[in-house]
């Protein structure tokens, strides 16, 4: 059977599948392609950006705040005024391999090309079918609200020749197919290193740290590699698998951005890719050696340990073991003993929703603290959970938490 | 004018325990649901978080979780000759607003009945002669059995993980259960709660005199649980805030920590809060609901038709909606015919409080189903010939809790304020406990349920009316059971003890429970019953009420368990029979 014989014959069993794209567009369309492009939508977590809070999915118009100004992501449901209705399948994959959009314009790497360039075409092909299948939806986005001189996309050019090659992925032969899969999903389409990698003052990822902990939106998104405090450490496979598609695992919940990741992208996709995703994670050398510190000040930590007992022992018990896939466990926590006590801090500032699944459907949330707490008190408390019950991460000081009180808006006093 | 709505296939009148329960098995059943609250949307982050709920002031002395009376309330009166007055402040009873209703504020103490408290008329006359039941004690069979209701009880727990011990798998007693209850198919799904050392004398006592305490079953979880639908709840804490708040630690069962995660996920199901249902309306036959009228906060009325009309908001707003909305016979006490409004009870309540000098009880490591209960006086569990009264209670040692406004329990000729006062105080407080009765109110003639003749509410519909008072029967059977807690009180060998007897007229100010019952009954036929035993209404088929309201008198138990599996057994039959076959369930 010819390759358009067999598209016919999965077109032709497939009618249940609605297709609003040009006549001529829904032809090209197969039933398989567009289900795996769904599926690859999924695993790039295309919906979480490119859908305005209440909007419609994939008609853009978020606000995506990067260091530089806000960027409003695009409408790339297939609108032919709107959105990408126009674009060829050609024009589709130079957004994604070359980062350059239908109209030869250079776009910002907040949509993360310098990942999706590992994106094979025969994905981009199928990611393209899917889009084109859905509702066509008009929507205008407002204009970007970047600094000068970032505000004229020719400038990408430069940014593109110093920080960006172009180039798919390429598996390793010395390493398990299982392993390839898992570092495509995860350099690729999963885009991890986007938040997980830190980034030069120029915003592009530091190759030479991929995956250690980067700073994003007042969150710090953790070190991924071995470490056994700060990283992956001490996770197994199938805690990683099980964080991945249920947002829950014995350690921790997903929160902060994590949540959207989750519910977008992880928690869809399949058992195998997560498992693969989990082994090339798990191969990713420690960035440090063992890194306990100093003993932190004896005062910050008895008073520390006061406050934990009355503020935070109901929830994640009294030795920091928490309640499995519910109150997070501190003790042996990469989030709480990371080098960069961000996260920490602001988790106790603000609190913080856990991300919620088909598999994991309780709302589990944090309360707010910044009413209740001084700084001197939550930066002793952080430093008291940072190296309580063997745990062992740098003191933190009450100046840290009145610069991320000041900067961060408040989630969920609720009072 | 009101705007009407395009229809949906069931409709929720309330939100609260039962109407959470048919939400889930209705919009599984492939119903499009719809749910409307009066209340405002409350959840355990945004509404009962840790750092502010422990509020005694702003959540009890306050009332922020309750029904406000400037809005809606009803008059009180304890007999037909006495003129009712509007309740201006709540009191006995402390009736929930809000998604979850009074399933965000209960203390979690969960009960089945007894099979015989399902038989009220038959057992009794069975036992102890036609005669032993007074003229005017209009006590009816339910309609339904302790056996059909067994596996509705056993969902139910398990969706709540309720800490317990079973006293009766499949007839076999067991150690340390109750070995009263009746037969269950297997243990509950949660062991029983850490028990602290007030309970833990009083078991002591209690066995010394010859009685078989054992753990309440407790809707606090003794461990972290995760239910049948996937919804998890964390450890108890032991915090002793329980009844009158909600739980900030997904500790305490209620519609928000079972059920609605995950029915709010559902496409086919959808709520709407601050919305008032203030009436029923029927085709012109009067025998087919087909929409209800309510009224948002702005006072713009809607009509949202629907195929099945659920009542599933507390007892006492089903039968007032009934009675508006002019659905069946209103109950005459002077003939005893009609059923509408028949029925109502209450429970009737004592205590012994017990004082130390030399055990230091810490009564703040409390929780709200923290305790252990005898049952040998509860129900028919024990011979009443020659006592001169039915019913009976449980005596129990809660721990619920040592909140510093409410709990300072003090000896007999204390003053009320004052040096002395604050001194017996701060010498009782840690050495004090109380032991509890929980009896059973009989259904008697003149007590029900009717609309008032002069006062209305803020929509300027009548309040609804209550005439109710103990009687003998009540006065005796609770004696009985004060006298039998003094028993054990006396054996834990106290400094001295206190003892608290429910005397007189029912008095609505002081707190009580909030276990009101009755007014829209199941039973066996329509002559003497609103609903039948799938608690559907007997005159109106599409319609089916929920609740406590359907009881026809109030066994010696907190009512919860029991509502829920009349809700879920009513939910069944409407997923098996009634959809395939839309129509009365049972023939008059």
């Amino acid at each position: 059977m010819s390759s358009s014989a067999l598209k016919l014959v999965l077109l032709a069993s497939s009618c249940a599948f609605a297709c609003f794209a040009s006549p001529a567009r829904c032809e090209q369309l197969s039933f398989g392609q567009v289900e795996r492009g769904r599926y690859l939508a999924a695993a790039g977590d295309c919906e979480a950006c490119h859908t305005a809070p209440g909007g419609k999915p994939f008609a853009g118009g978020r606000a995506i705040p990067t260091p530089f100004g806000t960027i409003y992501s695009a409408n790339i449901t297939p609108d032919r005024k709107t959105g990408i209705g126009t674009w060829s399948d050609d024009q589709f994959y130079g957004a994604l391999h070359q980062g350059i959009a239908a109209d030869g314009s250079y776009l910002y790497p907040a949509f993360p090309y310098p990942w999706y360039t590992k994106v094979t075409r025969e994905d981009s092909d199928a990611l393209h079918a899917f889009l084109s299948s859905l509702e066509p939806a008009s929507k205008s986005l407002p204009p970007n609200d970047l600094v000068w001189p970032l505000n004229d996309r020719f400038v990408m050019r430069g940014w593109n020749e110093l920080f960006f090659r172009a180039g798919t992925f390429k598996p390793d032969d010395q390493k398990s197919p299982e392993w390839n899969r898992g570092a495509y999903l995860v350099e690729g389409l999963g885009h991890c290193g986007a938040c997980h990698t830190p980034t030069n003052v120029l915003g592009s990822a530091e190759k030479q740290s991929a995956l250690r902990g980067g700073k994003l939106q007042d969150w710090y998104a953790p070190n991924l590699t071995a470490d056994v405090r700060s990283g992956l450490g001490q996770w197994s496979i199938d805690e990683i698998v099980t964080f991945l598609k249920t947002g829950r695992n014995d350690r921790t919940v997903a929160y902060g951005p994590m949540s959207e990741v989750i519910t977008f992208s992880t928690s869809k996709l399949n058992d195998d890719d997560l498992k693969a995703m989990a082994t090339y994670l798990k191969d990713i050398p420690a960035a440090t050696e063992d890194n306990k510190v100093a003993e932190p000040d004896p005062k910050a930590m008895a008073a520390g340990g006061a406050l934990y007992v009355d503020n935070c022992s109901g929830c994640h018990q009294a030795e920091g073991q928490g309640v499995s896939a519910m109150f997070p466990r501190l003790q042996g926590s990469s989030a709480v003993q990371d080098r960069d006590p961000t996260t920490i801090i602001r988790l106790i500032l603000n609190g913080a929703h856990a991300a919620t699944t088909d598999a994991r459907p309780t709302q589990v949330s944090m309360p707010a603290f910044d009413w209740k707490l001084s700084d001197q008190q939550i930066a002793d408390l952080a430093t008291y959970v940072r190296n309580a019950w063997g745990n062992s991460a740098t003191q933190v000081a009450a100046s840290q938490v009145g610069e991320l009180r000041r900067s961060t808006p408040q989630e969920l006093s609720g009072r | 004018m009101a705007t009407k709505l395009p229809p949906v296939d069931a409709l929720l009148v309330g939100f609260g325990w039962t109407g959470a329960l048919l939400g889930q098995e209705l919009s599984d059943a492939g119903l499009n649901v719809l749910a409307l609250e009066r209340g405002g949307w409350r959840d355990t982050t945004t509404d009962f978080a840790t750092t502010f709920i422990q509020d005694e002031l702003r959540y009890y002395y306050r009332h922020a979780l309750f029904q406000e009376p400037a809005r809606e309330t009803l008059s009180f009166r304890n007999s037909r000759s006495e003129t009712a007055l509007p309740m201006r402040q709540l009191g006995s009873f402390l009736p929930g607003t809000g998604v979850g209703g009074a399933g965000i504020h209960w203390n979690g103490q969960n009960w089945r009945f007894l099979p015989s408290d399902f038989l009220a008329r038959s057992h009794n006359t069975d036992r102890y002669g036609a005669a032993a039941i007074p003229q005017d004690m209009t006590i009816q069979d339910w309609g339904v059995t302790y056996d059909d209701l067994e596996p509705y009880f056993d969902k139910w727990e398990y969706l709540c993980g309720i800490s317990g011990k079973a006293g009766n798998i499949k007839g076999q007693i067991q150690p340390g259960g109750n070995p009263f209850e009746g037969p269950r198919t297997r243990e509950y799904p949660n062991p029983p709660m850490e028990m602290t050392y007030g309970p833990t004398l009083f078991a002591q006592a209690a066995n010394d005199v010859g009685l078989k305490p054992f753990p309440a079953p407790s809707a606090n979880m003794s461990r972290a649980y995760t239910n049948p639908l996937g919804v998890q709840l964390g450890p108890c804490t032991y915090c002793g805030f329980c009844e009158k708040f909600g739980c900030g630690n997904y500790s305490k069962a209620s519609p928000q920590t079972t059920i609605l995660p995950v029915l709010l996920r559902k496409k086919n199901f959808a709520l709407k809060t601050e919305c008032e249902v203030i009436k029923i309306n029927l085709d012109s036959d009067r025998k087919r609901a087909v929409s209800v009228t309510y009224v948002d906060t702005q006072g713009e009325e809607y009509e949202q038709p629907a195929d099945l009309i659920v009542l599933s908001a507390f007892v006492l707003h089903n039968v007032h909606l009934l009675l508006l909305s002019g659905i069946g016979t209103p109950y005459d006490p002077s003939t005893g015919a009609g059923t509408l409004g028949k029925n109502y009870a209450y429970q009737i309540v004592s205590s012994v409080d017990v004082f130390y000098d030399d055990k230091i009880l810490n009564p703040f490591i409390g929780a709200g189903a923290l305790g252990m209960v005898v049952d040998e006086f509860n129900g028919d569990n024990f011979d009443h010939s020659n006592l001169g009264f039915l019913g009976g209670g449980y005596i129990a040692c809660w721990n619920t809790n040592g909140r510093p406004i409410e709990t300072h329990l003090v000896p007999d000729g204390t003053p009320k304020w004052g040096a002395k006062w604050k001194r017996a105080v701060v010498r009782d407080y840690l050495r004090s406990m109380s032991v509890a009765t929980h009896g059973a109110v009989m259904s008697h003639r003149g007590n029900y349920l009717d609309l008032d003749p002069t006062y209305r509410d803020f929509l300027g519909r009548p309040l609804m009316r209550m005439t109710f008072d103990y009687t003998d029967n009540e006065h005796r059977m609770s004696d009985f059971l004060t006298g039998k807690a003094e028993q054990i009180a006396r054996a834990m060998k106290p400094r001295e003890i206190r003892s608290n007897p429910r005397k007189g007229h029912y008095d609505i100010t002081p707190y009580q429970t909030t276990h009101n019952t009755g007014g829209a009954i199941m039973g066996s036929n329509p002559r003497d019953s609103v609903l039948n035993r799938y608690l559907q209404h007997w005159d109106v088929s599409n319609l089916f009420v929920m609740g406590s309201s359907t009881f026809p008198q109030n066994p010696g138990y907190n009512p919860t368990g029991t509502v829920a599996a009349l809700a879920l057994w009513s939910a069944q039959a409407i997923r098996t029979q009634y959809l395939k076959n839309p129509g009365p369930l049972v023939q008059a």
